[in-house]
């Protein structure tokens, strides 16, 4: 063997070595853990298991909670993540606009969410969506809206999570809109506004268009990360009310970990990993077109 | 012109206040003595600033032992990821082997996969090595990350392969090489993948949630989360639990942001 490569397969165990034994025979071992029917029985003795083919995966798509946690996820995705991302493009435009002052500041204020905890800001939004107590609602009596029991109507309760993710994520997106937006020449609003375009014409036919690979980007990121809704929910509302803010991955947990229902569960984590695949893939091919 | 220097700095203003405001309220309910943020109608800032909740907190929940844990595992976890994910990232960036490109594409589709897809066979496998409810069951994952060979593996791409070939010339062995020409360049990288390291370790919630069974080994988090249970109406205690959560990684951002940053514009360059 060359020095080199030597060398290299010396410097690459360690960390390939924890990949392949924490993460890819894991995800391997859930796809084969989803075709048999572990559960409890089987944790006390192997010898209960028993391979059931595709069966989990047909009680899982005939369980009308199952399917209840689905729409809940890709609401929470299609609505919060553009949500996320237009607030964060906006955020990213006034930051980086040419008469803004204290730049630096309001980036770091903006981006400060991003390295929170999330349980524990989880837990401040609870209170702040308080139904009596809350700041939220103080501040809708005070300007004369009608107030609502956030956190515990069924019409509200995943609004109110998206809200918060919004608030939670948005300065992540934008410090790499704001990146994507330097990179932009500058000639190129010159040569615009020398043809006479304003500045909604200079934002739709420059800005938008040169930020194509930026939206690509934090489209793909942002998609993946709130199809896995997990821990809002979790310490929020407890999937409630009536199952309204329940995600796929909560649903995984409960089935997996609290009745060790585990061939269930690795059935629905794996429906969620193909879903996960289509929206990415989805979201590269309109991307392509849109070339 | 100064109409629009005006809106753009009223609506960053106002954006500012919807952003802070959570945080700050956080702190200065954590400040109420109990009850107080409960009242009609609400206060915005305690009546007499105390400290009773931090002493209920540390004295009759010892949420100490939490922050002892989650400070363990962090570090820990820092530390080697360090080691393992700086020597991965500089094979794949220096070293020429064959089937490195193939390897390496492999390794970044995995960041698609979402990791709870792994996480009930990791469990089992965690529990055949005695290893759940231990702080190991909870680091051992995260011990090599591939976003972490990435990141290190775009910054060491830069580093001139003369330099290498010098102290190979001169005779200096590989481990050499690694230890005492790469290792001292990659500093900034380093103290990036770091912070990185640390803050993702300290705010996860869910493996821990699933490996911890006692609260002798809790993190942050999932205490924090165990306490809401019993403590869903004392807001002020679970306010000053938040801020106990939420201060060291907010404190650390504000000081590291630059390397935080960075971090963040070469995971985005490639896509």
């Amino acid at each position: 063997m060359k020095p080199e490569t030597r060398a290299a397969a010396l410097f690459l165990t360690p960390a390939l070595v924890v990949l392949i034994v924490f993460f890819f025979i894991p995800v391997i071992a859930g796809f084969a853990l989803s075709v048999t029917d572990f559960d409890l029985y089987s944790i006390g003795d192997i010898h209960n298991l028993r391979f059931i083919g595709l069966h989990n995966y047909a009680t899982v798509v005939r369980n009308d909670v199952f399917w209840t946690a689905f729409f809940n996820t890709l609401y929470f995705s299609i609505v919060g993540g553009p949500l996320t991302v237009a607030t964060s493009l906006a955020a990213a435009l006034l930051v980086n606009a040419k008469v803004a002052r204290w730049k630096a500041i309001f980036r770091t204020i903006y981006f400060a969410p991003v390295v929170t905890t999330l349980v524990a800001v989880a837990m401040v939004f609870r209170f702040l969506y308080h139904p009596r107590f809350g700041v939220i609602n103080l501040l809708l009596a005070k300007v004369g809206l009608p107030q609502a029991d956030w956190l515990g109507d069924p019409r509200f309760a995943m609004p109110a999570i998206v809200l918060f993710a919004v608030w939670k994520n948005f300065g992540y997106n934008m410090i790499i809109f704001i990146a994507g937006l330097q990179n932009i020449p500058e000639d190129l609003y010159e040569a615009a506004r020398i043809d006479g375009a304003g500045a909604w014409r200079q934002f739709r036919h420059i800005t938008l268009p040169m930020l194509g690979p930026t939206f690509l980007f934090v489209g793909i990121v942002t998609a993946i990360g709130y199809l896995q809704l997990f821990a809002e929910p979790y310490v929020m509302t407890h999937g409630g009310p009536v199952n309204k803010t329940l995600s796929a991955v909560m649903l995984m947990y409960q089935q997996g970990f609290k009745w060790w229902r585990m061939g269930y569960a690795a059935a629905i984590a794996f429906l969620l990993f193909l879903v996960i695949g289509a929206a990415t893939v989805l979201q590269m091919q309109l991307q392509e077109r849109r070339r | 012109m100064k109409r629009n220097a005006i809106l753009v700095h009223a609506l960053l203003i106002i954006g500012g206040v919807v952003t802070l405001f959570p945080l700050l309220w956080m702190v200065s309910a954590s400040f109420m003595s109990n009850g107080e943020s409960v009242t009609w109608p609400p206060h915005l800032v305690p009546h007499a600033a105390t400290l009773d909740q931090y002493r209920a907190l540390f004295v009759r929940l010892n949420i100490g032992r939490a922050f002892f844990s989650s400070t363990v595992i962090a570090v820990v976890t820092t530390l080697f990821s360090l080691f393992f994910n700086s020597m991965a990232g500089y094979a794949f960036a220096k070293l020429r082997f064959r089937g490195r490109e193939r390897m390496f594409g492999l390794l970044l589709t995995a960041l698609i996969i979402p990791a709870q897809v792994g996480m009930l066979p990791l469990f089992l496998m965690m529990k055949s090595m005695h290893l759940v409810n231990t702080y190991w069951g909870v680091i051992a994952p995260s011990l090599a990350s591939v976003f972490g060979i990435f990141l290190i593996r775009q910054f060491m791409l830069s580093i001139p392969q003369e330099l290498l070939e010098a102290a190979r010339i001169d005779g200096a062995g590989e481990l050499r090489i690694y230890w005492s020409v790469v290792m001292p360049l990659a500093r900034p990288i380093l103290a990036t993948l770091a912070i990185f390291t640390f803050m993702t370790t300290w705010n996860d919630f869910m493996w821990p949630l699933i490996v911890l069974s006692s609260d002798a080994h809790y993190t942050l988090p999932v205490a924090i989360a165990s306490l809401s249970a019993e403590h869903a109406v004392d807001v002020e205690l679970m306010m000053a639990g938040s801020v106990l959560t939420v201060l060291p990684v907010l404190l650390l951002f504000l000081f590291l942001q630059r390397y935080y940053i960075a971090g963040l514009m070469v995971g985005s360059v490639k896509g």
